[in-house]
C-alpha cells in the first residue's frame, strides 16, 4: 500500500519534533568551539580547544563516566534479575497475582525526584527508620556521607524506583509467550528448571535485550537521584556524567565547555549502547 | 508445587511487596508529625510513639509566606503541561507511527527503520545537555517560565514514546483490516480514522499512559527553565528540601503527587492482565 499523502502522517511529527530539536542540536555544537561563560558571554571561536582540554586536562569527567558506568551497569543487572524474578512469581497461578502485579508496577508511576526526598529522610543518619534499626546493634552507618555506602544508596534507590519497569516489560512478554514448546518440554518430561534454562529463557532473550538497553539508555542519564540524594557527594563519589555537566554548565556557567562534554558524552554513548546490544545479543542467542 | 517451593515463592514476594510498600508507609506516618516528633528521633505510630497533628497536610494550603507551600496551584500546572504535553504527542506520534508502519519511505539512504530509529534516539540525550540550548533558545522566544515553552519542551520528551509504542502496536494490527475499508471506498484518511484508529484504541491508551508517565515525572526541565510565575510539582516540593526541611509537609505534598499515577498502575495491570499490553509492548 502506497499513496501520495502518505507524507502527510509523517510529517506533522516529524517536522514538529525537527523544529524543536534543530536549534538545539546545532546551537550545542557551535557552542562546544566558543569560550562561552559567565564573564565572556559570547559565541568567538576557539577551535577544538574545548576538546583538547576534555582529553587532556579533565580527570573528573573521565572518573564521573567511569562512575556511571558502575552505577547504571550494576543497578540495570539488579534490575534485570529482580525484574525477571518478580514477572516469572506472578506470570502463573499465584494467591493475589492481581494485586500484586499492582504492587510491584507502583513505583514506576511515582516521581523519581519526590520518592528521593522521602528515601533521603528514610536514610536520614540521625532521625531515619534504617539507622533507628541499626542502632539496635549500636551501628550509625552514614548512608549517605561515606563514599561506599552512599554509592549503595543510590543503587537501592534506583532499583526501587525502576526495577517495575523491567517487571512490566518481562511480564508482558511472558504473558505473550506461545503455549506450544510448553507442552512440548512436559511431554518430554522437562522439570521448572530445565523449561526455564531451554524455553522460558531462549524465548524471551529478544525481550530481554529490548528491556535491558532500553533500561541502560534511561538509566545512563541518572541525574535526578543524584542531585537530591547526595548532590554528588561527599566529594565527586557519586558524581555521574549527567551531574558533571550540569555543574559545569549550570552551576559554573562554563556553556562553552559544558557544550564539548555533551557533545563528547552523546558520541560515547551511542557507541557504548551499540556495543553492549552487540555484546547482548551474542551472549542471550547463543547456540542458535 | 512442593510445599517448600511455594513457602519460598510467597515469602519472595511479600518481602518484594514490604520493600516497595516501606517508603510510602514512613511518608504517611511523618506527614502528621510536628518539629517535636520529627526531631526527637524515628517514630512510628501516631498516638503510641507520637502525638499526631495535621499541620503538615494544612501547610498545602498556606501560601510560602505563612510557611506553607500552595501546592495546588503547582499541581494544576503539572496537569496542565502533562496532559498538553502528551495529548500532542500522542496525536502526532500516532499519525507518524500509523505511515512508518503502512507505507514505505525512501529518501536517499534513508528507510523507514532510521526515521523510527531517528524519533526513538531522542531518548537518549540526557536532560541536562538539551537543557542549556533550550534554555536559551526559550529565552530568546520570550517562552521562559511558561506554561507554554514546557509544552513544547515535553512533546520533545514525549513523541519517542508514543512513536515507539504505536510502531509497535501498528505492526500487529492486520493490513487486511485497512485494505478492507479501502476497498470498500474510503480514502486513506477515512480508512485511517474510521477504521484502523477505532481498532487501536488500547495501544493509543498505552501510549497514553507512558507519556502521562514520564510527563508526570520529569523534574529537571521544569526545573531549569521555570523560575516564578509557572511552578511544577516535583519542583515545588524538591524546593522544601533544604538545611531545614520541613518533613512533615514535604511527606504530605510527596503523597499527594504520587496519588494520581498509583491510579495508572491499576489501569495497566488492568490492560496486562486482559493480554492487551503485551502486544503493544515489545
Amino acid at each position: 500500500m502506497n499513496f501520495k499523502h502518505k507524507y502527510m502522517f509523517l510529517l506533522p511529527g516529524l517536522l514538529v519534533l525537527l523544529a524543536i530539536l534543530i536549534f538545539p542540536i546545532g546551537f550545542t555544537v557551535r557552542l562546544s568551539l566558543s569560550s562561552w561563560d559567565s564573564f565572556y558571554p559570547g559565541l568567538d571561536f576557539i577551535g577544538l580547544e574545548n576538546y583538547v582540554r576534555l582529553f587532556t586536562d579533565d580527570s573528573r569527567f573521565w572518573e564521573a563516566f567511569g562512575r556511571l558506568s558502575l552505577l547504571s551497569l550494576t543497578t540495570v543487572f539488579l534490575q534485570y534479575i529482580i525484574g525477571f524474578s518478580l514477572a516469572l512469581l506472578v506470570w502463573k497461578e499465584i494467591r493475589f497475582q492481581r494485586l500484586f502485579r499492582v504492587l510491584f508496577l507502583i513505583p514506576m508511576m511515582t516521581t523519581p525526584v519526590i520518592m528521593t526526598v522521602v528515601w533521603r529522610t528514610v536514610f536520614h543518619e540521625s532521625l531515619g527508620p534504617v539507622n533507628d534499626f541499626f542502632s539496635l546493634f549500636g551501628m550509625q552507618p552514614l548512608w549517605l556521607s561515606s563514599e561506599i555506602l552512599s554509592k549503595f544508596t543510590v543503587i537501592l534507590v534506583e532499583v526501587w524506583q525502576w526495577t517495575p519497569f523491567m517487571f512490566l516489560l518481562l511480564l508482558a512478554g511472558l504473558l505473550s509467550l506461545p503455549k506450544e514448546p510448553y507442552l512440548a518440554a512436559s511431554i518430554d518430561g522437562a522439570g521448572p528448571i530445565r523449561t526455564f534454562v531451554y524455553v522460558t529463557f531462549p524465548l524471551m532473550a529478544p525481550i530481554s535485550i529490548g528491556a535491558i538497553i532500553i533500561r541502560l539508555i534511561e538509566a545512563s542519564k541518572i541525574m535526578d537521584t543524584v542531585y537530591v540524594l547526595t548532590s554528588g557527594g561527599p566529594g565527586t563519589s557519586t558524581e555521574t556524567s549527567s551531574f558533571y555537566i550540569f555543574i559545569k554548565g549550570l552551576r559554573e556557567f562554563q556553556f562553552g565547555y559544558s557544550a564539548a562534554l555533551s557533545i563528547t558524552y552523546l558520541i560515547i554513548m551511542i557507541i557504548s549502547f551499540t556495543v553492549i546490544a552487540k555484546i547482548l545479543v551474542k551472549l542471550m542467542v547463543r547456540g542458535e | 508445587m512442593s510445599l517448600f517451593y511455594s513457602t519460598l515463592k510467597y515469602l519472595a514476594v511479600t518481602l518484594w511487596s514490604m520493600f516497595v510498600i516501606a517508603p510510602f508507609l514512613w511518608a504517611l506516618t511523618t506527614s502528621f508529625k510536628d518539629f517535636q516528633s520529627v526531631t526527637s528521633g524515628a517514630t512510628y505510630i501516631p498516638w503510641v510513639d507520637f502525638e499526631p497533628t495535621l499541620d503538615g497536610w494544612r501547610s498545602l494550603f498556606k501560601s510560602p509566606a505563612q510557611g506553607g507551600i500552595a501546592i495546588v496551584e503547582p499541581f494544576f500546572n503539572s496537569v496542565i503541561v502533562t496532559a498538553a504535553g502528551s495529548g500532542i504527542s500522542i496525536i502526532l506520534g500516532t499519525l507518524a507511527a500509523y505511515s512508518l508502519s503502512r507505507f514505505t519511505f525512501r529518501v536517499g539512504p534513508i528507510r523507514n527503520g532510521d526515521i523510527t530509529f531517528f524519533f526513538i534516539s531522542q531518548r537518549i540525550m540526557p536532560p541536562v545537555v538539551l537543557s542549556i540550548p533550550f534554555f536559551i533558545m526559550l529565552g530568546k522566544l520570550g517562552l521562559l517560565d511558561t506554561l507554554f515553552g514546557l509544552v513544547l519542551v515535553y512533546v520533545v520528551l514525549l513523541m519517542p514514546i508514543a512513536v515507539w509504542i504505536m510502531v509497535d502496536f501498528f505492526n500487529k494490527v492486520p493490513l487486511e483490516i485497512d485494505e478492507t475499508a479501502l476497498i470498500d471506498g474510503c480514502n486513506p484518511y477515512q480508512a485511517f480514522f474510521k477504521v484502523v484508529l477505532p481498532n487501536s484504541v488500547p495501544g493509543i491508551i498505552v501510549a497514553g499512559m507512558f507519556c502521562m508517565i514520564f510527563g508526570w515525572t520529569d523534574f529537571f526541565f521544569a526545573f531549569i527553565l521555570t523560575f516564578t510565575e509557572v511552578q511544577l510539582l516535583p519542583v515545588a516540593i524538591v524546593a522544601l528540601n533544604s538545611s531545614i526541611t520541613p518533613w512533615w509537609s514535604l511527606s504530605a505534598a510527596a503523597l499527594v503527587s504520587v496519588a494520581p499515577l498509583v491510579v495508572v498502575a491499576f489501569v495497566v495491570e488492568r490492560y496486562l492482565s486482559k493480554g492487551n499490553l503485551s502486544g503493544a509492548l515489545k
